[in-house]
């Protein structure tokens, strides 16, 4: 069991150093200097040998990636050459916005798409459960920028009943979460889907197995039995599809913050990319990938402390 | 060390399995595919998606014989319109014509992903059959590799090969490469590693044939059965990535037409029409569903389990 875990934790660590070099040394996958491609090649000598020597570039590769881990080990994420910032503290300051976006997204899918897969998964092969299994598919397969743009256009500019851009004023939490409501279903509407039919799928597995069986040879009423017996297991598959799906979420959540103008993570890499701001695009892809590592490791360690089979043990 | 094998077992699984099936009832191959495809169309839904997929695949092929104007043929005077029968999806604000654009940008969708999945397919099964046939260190190394690559939220990484290499139709192919490589590598490593120790591999080695002939003779043929229903599950993966990017304004670069950027196009004017978004998403929407119906009826149809006749 330890022995697991501690293994999981480590090769998510592994992960984590493998991923930050990688980005790392991208920078000197592209032919020419690194330096002109952040400033533009208009840039004078003297900028670039300053930002070079700023940048750390004049070390060997190695060096300059076992500097960079040792910075980012201890929470420097370089400086933003163009505002002369800590890229960790611009990053940081976005994130807040993108985290509370995420998790509006999936909280509002799992309480619509879990009691629909529930539902479909008891009344099989209903109209219901066809009309939900069709449904589930195409929110699946829809991709969320079309759902964003698709929402602005019906509920914002048509039907004007949501604002179409902004967080909303600061300080009001009112007119923050009227600001949400837009985005937040384009990020979370695919999940519905996702939900739904991973929690049919397994709730139909654990309908057939011998303790609910046994449950309902009591006379146990039928409610009881889903909600107590069935569901609560049914529900473990999702931790792990949560874990694997934050990346999916993040990537939807830039495309929201984008369309929805908002501030956030993906808002922030956006600007950067347009002004080649390689540092700043660099930490927001270092600290999201973290995010997400950190998140498929803690989804398996949930799963193997619910499911020994995982462990390898037995 | 064990690493970890999650990552996309369970498709994966699906596609071995789907692909496995037809072989077992061994009517010949085209009797097989013929009975399947019939069983496919009789699933209304399987039968939607087939139509839908064979619209938009057709319409690409064609655009040049379809689109009724020229996509790039700018006229002001004509700009925003709403659809008529001049413009069946009406016009951008330019004044070119929607319908023609958007033929012509499933052209450039449909040419992306078939080239992008296609050299990734060519990468992943080397790398697959080095991590599944070779020494364990390199194994390893290749696997995590994969891990890691894996483990950047797409679009992030996108974003951040764009800022090195500028955004360009190129660098779209470049990122779906990038991210397909490890799928289709640890697919085939898997599948690999299962034939590896298979009798009639063993038989092959006690016999002295050499790698390359196990390889090419035994292993591959067992691999790429799998491995080309996985890539054509992707299309629609590879082509949202496409829109996405051409979205954003990172992807394709104009004047050039691709459904992202006239879905970006329609955005910008939304307040004054709405039916460029429309006809941009459309299109997206379409090529999505239609691939996801036909991919599920297909599985349902190959896989035993879900069955419903047996």
């Amino acid at each position: 069991m330890w022995l697991y875990m501690c293994k999981r934790i480590v090769l998510g660590a592994i992960i984590v150093v493998v991923a930050v070099s990688l980005l790392y040394s991208m920078i000197h996958l592209v032919p020419g200097d690194p330096v002109k491609i952040v400033l533009g090649p208009r840039a004078s000598p003297e900028l670039q040998a300053a930002i070079h020597e700023k940048l750390g570039l004049n070390d060997p590769l190695p060096v300059q990636i076992l500097n960079f881990l040792g910075n980012v080990a201890t929470g420097d994420l370089g400086v933003d050459v163009f505002k002369n910032r800590p890229v960790a503290d611009i990053v940081f300051e976005q994130l807040p916005h993108t985290v509370v976006l995420v998790l509006t997204g999936i909280g509002w899918a799992m309480l619509l798409g879990i009691p629909l897969g529930c539902a479909s998964a008891m009344y099989r092969n209903s109209v219901l459960d066809r009309i939900a299994g069709v449904l589930s598919v195409s929110c699946i397969a829809i991709p969320s920028f079309v759902v964003a743009i698709y929402a602005v256009m019906l509920f914002a500019v048509t039907l004007k009943w949501l604002p179409a851009i902004g967080a909303g004023t600061p300080g009001n939490l009112a007119n923050q979460a009227w600001h949400l409501v837009l985005p937040a279903f384009a990020v979370g509407l695919g999940w519905v889907g996702y939900l739904a039919r991973l929690v049919r799928a397994s709730m139909l597995e654990i309908l057939g197995e011998a303790h609910v069986r046994t449950a309902r040879a009591f006379g146990l009423p039928e409610r009881t039995i889903v909600l107590k017996y069935v569901l609560r297991l049914a529900i473990l598959p999702t931790i792990t599809l949560l874990g694997m799906g934050i990346g999916i979420l993040i990537s939807s959540a830039v495309f929201a913050e984008i369309v929805f103008a908002r501030p956030g993570v993906g808002r922030l890499i956006f600007d950067a990319v347009s002004t080649r701001n390689y540092p700043v695009v660099m930490g927001a892809v270092l600290v999201t990938t973290v995010l997400f590592v950190v998140s498929t490791t803690l989804s398996d360690l949930i799963n193997a402390l619910v499911d020994p089979r995982v462990r390898g043990e037995h | 060390m064990r690493w970890s094998t999650r990552g996309c077992a369970v498709s994966i699984d699906e596609a071995v399995m789907a692909a496995d099936a037809p072989s077992v009832d061994h009517p010949g191959a085209w009797t097989a595919f013929r009975r399947s495809l019939l069983r496919v169309v009789r699933e209304p839904l399987g039968a939607l998606g087939l139509v839908m997929v064979l619209v938009v695949v057709v319409s690409a092929l064609g655009a040049d014989w379809f689109a009724p104007y020229d996509p790039n043929k700018i006229d002001i005077r004509a700009k925003l319109e709403p659809p008529s029968a001049d413009h069946l999806l009406g016009t951008d604000q330019l004044g070119r014509d929607i319908f023609s654009r958007v033929l012509v940008g499933g052209q450039i969708a449909l040419e992306v992903s078939l080239v992008a999945i296609g050299v990734a397919l060519a990468i992943g099964l080397v790398l697959g059959l080095i991590a599944g046939f070779g020494p364990r260190w390199l194994d390893h190394a290749l696997v995590l590799l994969f891990d890691t690559v894996r483990s950047f939220p797409t679009v992030m990484f996108a974003l951040a090969l764009i800022t090195l290499l500028g955004p360009s139709l190129e660098t779209v192919i470049v990122v779906v490469v990038v991210t397909q490589i490890p799928i289709y590598a640890r697919m085939v490593r898997t599948q690999t590693l299962a034939l590896r120790s298979a009798e009639f591999i063993m038989a092959e080695r006690v016999m002295g044939a050499g790698f390359v002939r196990i390889l090419a003779v035994h292993i591959l043929p067992n691999v790429i059965g799998p491995l080309l229903i996985l890539a054509s599950m992707d299309i629609p993966f590879v082509i949202t990535i496409e829109a996405g990017l051409s979205f954003l304004g990172m992807g394709v670069r104009p004047p050039t037409p691709s459904w992202g950027t006239i879905l970006n196009d329609g955005y910008s004017f939304l307040y004054n029409t709405p039916w460029p978004a429309i006809a941009g998403g459309l299109p997206v929407i379409i090529t999505t569903l239609g691939f996801t119906f036909l991919g599920e009826s297909l599985r349902d149809v190959f896989d035993p389990k879900l069955r419903k006749d047996v």
